[in-house]
């Protein structure tokens, strides 16, 4: 059982992991409060839902979901440079439209995807062909490919000059705007990139558990975070390459910690929300968490201070 | 090169705390200038820099650069055509990033948004080169993160950073006043050499009168926003410092007399 359970957290941990690597895009590179999240995720996973339950190939379904997202973060970004709303305010505003349009999209509550294609039934039915293929271990293999892939595609982009740009956007925006670079353009772009993937994990995850539910985006920022803050706190943030796999793990050991304390029965799955607030609300208030947080918060976003933004959540 | 044509700036309009820091100041910088500037606190220096690199956006007025009204040119595309180093040494790098791809982002200003690898061998080669012309040890250090250099090691890379791709003109803002004595000796040296090598026009604020008198061919005193006095060549050589105190306090008695005719009123 225990084995089963550690299984479940694992690949839980990477599909979500790939939102937190969206989450870090925003707040650890961008240095910017984004709360797009709790309404690009669900959005992901409506447009897929949506799209494979009216027959469309669930590949296809996917990558329209990761540009739905996409444009949610366009948005979210013209709010914040175009429009000068603050990036708080500018995401919640984003988050809250969201909500309504995902509910147009979905047309009810909730869309079940038992018994239809999904980019994993397809895969299954491929592998099922290759004899002695470990089947309990696919989503695990195909989780670990995707995530992976994504660190690694984002890795190698934040090595570019655009991934300069977009790191001393969040670092230093007056400095980099002397180096001639536009940093509502470089904002606007990491924002879209960074709700590209949680719509892409929004998507993954709604074919993994086989539905798409209006209200899952609840409390993805903060889960989101906590697995910034976890990874960051465990592995640091020495390069790139480490803070993105700090990423990963910490999402992991998020997912694990709470596979946990339910199967120990120590509280029950509608205490979640409350426990993690409480993880990420001590990692804020303990002084190191804080350093790792704190630093640079000057910011590329309008109004920024990370630290003050995630404390006024 | 350089043109300001009555420039006016006030901050705060319409508030109590309006500030009237330009009203139509026109100034005209040669190519090959290299101008000191130095002023009282709050005689507008530090605005002047700002207004010409786009930072600060002027009420009216207008700045013309080789012949081309830039005045409504926002600022990161100034930024091709002007070098800066500022006060603060934590304003001119990102600290986060290391040494290398710092100057990275200098070298490619004008194209900083591709997707070509922000490092590569031959970049490393330039960067070491450059670095190795300061005896800061930094070139051994090109992985290193800004954050951990001490100040006036990331003021020289700041120099660096705003001379690499050598600009239309360099806009110093007393760049060196946070050093220890030393190290801003190094720093200024540093720029000297830099400006005369590559020809760089330059406008440079300082609170320092000996490296206003030393260094550079043209002078500039800034008092409220006017300048009030414009010397260089032969003039600029023959003035010492004691005639540029007695100047300075000169402005610093019309101010005292005119708080005397306020309170008298
Ligand atoms: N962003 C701003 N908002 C409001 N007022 C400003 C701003 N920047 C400068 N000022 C005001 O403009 C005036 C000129 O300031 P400036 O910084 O240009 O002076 P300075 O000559 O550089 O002085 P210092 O030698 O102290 O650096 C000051 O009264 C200052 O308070
Ligand atoms: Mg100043």
């Amino acid at each position: 059982m225990w084995q089963n359970i550690l299984l479940k957290s694992i690949e839980q941990g990477l599909v979500f992991g790939i939102m937190a690597l969206g989450v870090f895009i925003t707040f650890k590179i961008l240095k910017c409060s984004d709360l797009t999240v709790d309404g690009s995720f669900p959005l992901g996973a409506a447009v897929a839902a949506s799209l494979i339950v009216g027959g469309c190939n669930p590949f296809f379904a996917t990558f329209i979901a990761l540009l739905s997202g996409a444009i949610a973060g366009l948005i979210t970004g013209i709010l914040n440079t175009k429009a000068k709303i603050s990036d708080l305010l500018s995401g919640i505003l984003t988050m809250t439209s969201l909500y309504s349009i995902n509910l147009r999209i979905m047309g009810k509550p909730n869309i079940p995807l038992l018994n239809k294609p999904t980019i994993f039934s397809i895969v299954e039915s491929t592998l099922e062909k290759i004899p002695g293929f470990p089947l309990k271990y696919m989503y695990l293999i195909l989780f670990l490919i995707i995530a992976f892939g994504v660190k690694f595609l984002l890795d190698a982009l934040l090595n570019t000059q655009l991934g300069f740009a977009l790191r001393a956007t969040g670092d230093n925006p007056q400095m980099i705007r002397s180096q001639g670079v536009n940093t509502n353009l470089t904002k606007v772009m990491g924002l879209s990139l960074s709700n590209a993937l949680i719509s892409f994990a929004g998507a993954l995850v709604a074919q993994y558990q086989g539905f798409a539910d209006v209200s899952m985006g609840i409390g993805t920022i903060i889960a989101g975070l906590a697995s910034v803050i976890i990874g960051n706190a465990l592995f640091g943030e020495r390069s790139i390459f480490i803070s993105t796999a700090a990423v990963l793990f910490g999402s992991i050991i998020y997912r694990s910690s709470i596979s946990l304390v339910l199967s120990l029965r120590l509280a029950q799955a509608s205490d979640l929300k409350l426990l993690t607030s409480i993880v990420v609300i001590i990692a804020l208030t303990a002084p190191e968490f804080q350093k790792v947080l704190n630093k640079n918060s000057k910011g590329g976003c309008k109004h920024a201070g990370v630290e003050k933004h995630i404390k006024n959540l | 090169m350089l043109v300001l044509k009555n420039i006016s700036k006030t901050f705060n309009h319409n508030t109590p705390y309006e500030n009237k820091v330009f009203s139509h100041l026109s100034f005209k910088v040669n190519e090959g200038d290299f101008i000191t500037i130095v002023g009282g606190n709050g005689a507008g220096k530090s605005t002047l820099l700002n207004i010409i690199s786009g930072a600060i956006q002027a009420d009216s007025g207008r700045i013309i650069l080789n012949g081309k009204d830039i005045s409504k040119v926002p600022e990161y595309k100034r930024a091709v055509f002007i070098g800066r180093v500022f006060q603060d040494p934590m304003l001119g790098t990102s600290p986060s990033m290391t040494i290398e791809e710092n100057l990275s982002l200098a070298l490619s200003r004008s194209n900083n948004i591709s997707l070509k690898w922000g490092l590569n061998i031959n970049k490393q080669k330039l960067f070491k080169s450059y670095l190795s012309n300061i005896p800061l040890g930094l070139e051994k250090r090109l992985k290193t993160k800004v954050s951990l250099l001490s100040g006036g090691q990331r003021q020289a890379l700041t120099l660096i950073m705003a001379t690499m791709k050598k600009p239309d003109i360099l806009l110093l803002d007393e760049h060196t006043a946070s050093l220890d004595p030393k190290t801003a000796l190094l720093v200024n040296n540093m720029t000297e050499e830099i400006i005369k090598k590559n020809k760089i026009t330059t406008l440079m604020v300082t609170h320092n009168l000996e490296h206003a008198l030393k260094m550079g061919n043209r002078l500039i005193m800034m008092h409220n926003g006017r300048i009030i006095m414009d010397i260089k060549g032969e003039e600029k050589a023959a003035m010492d410092i004691p005639q540029l105190l007695d100047k300075f306090e000169q402005t610093q008695g019309e101010k005292f007399a005119n708080d005397r005719v306020m309170l008298a009123r």
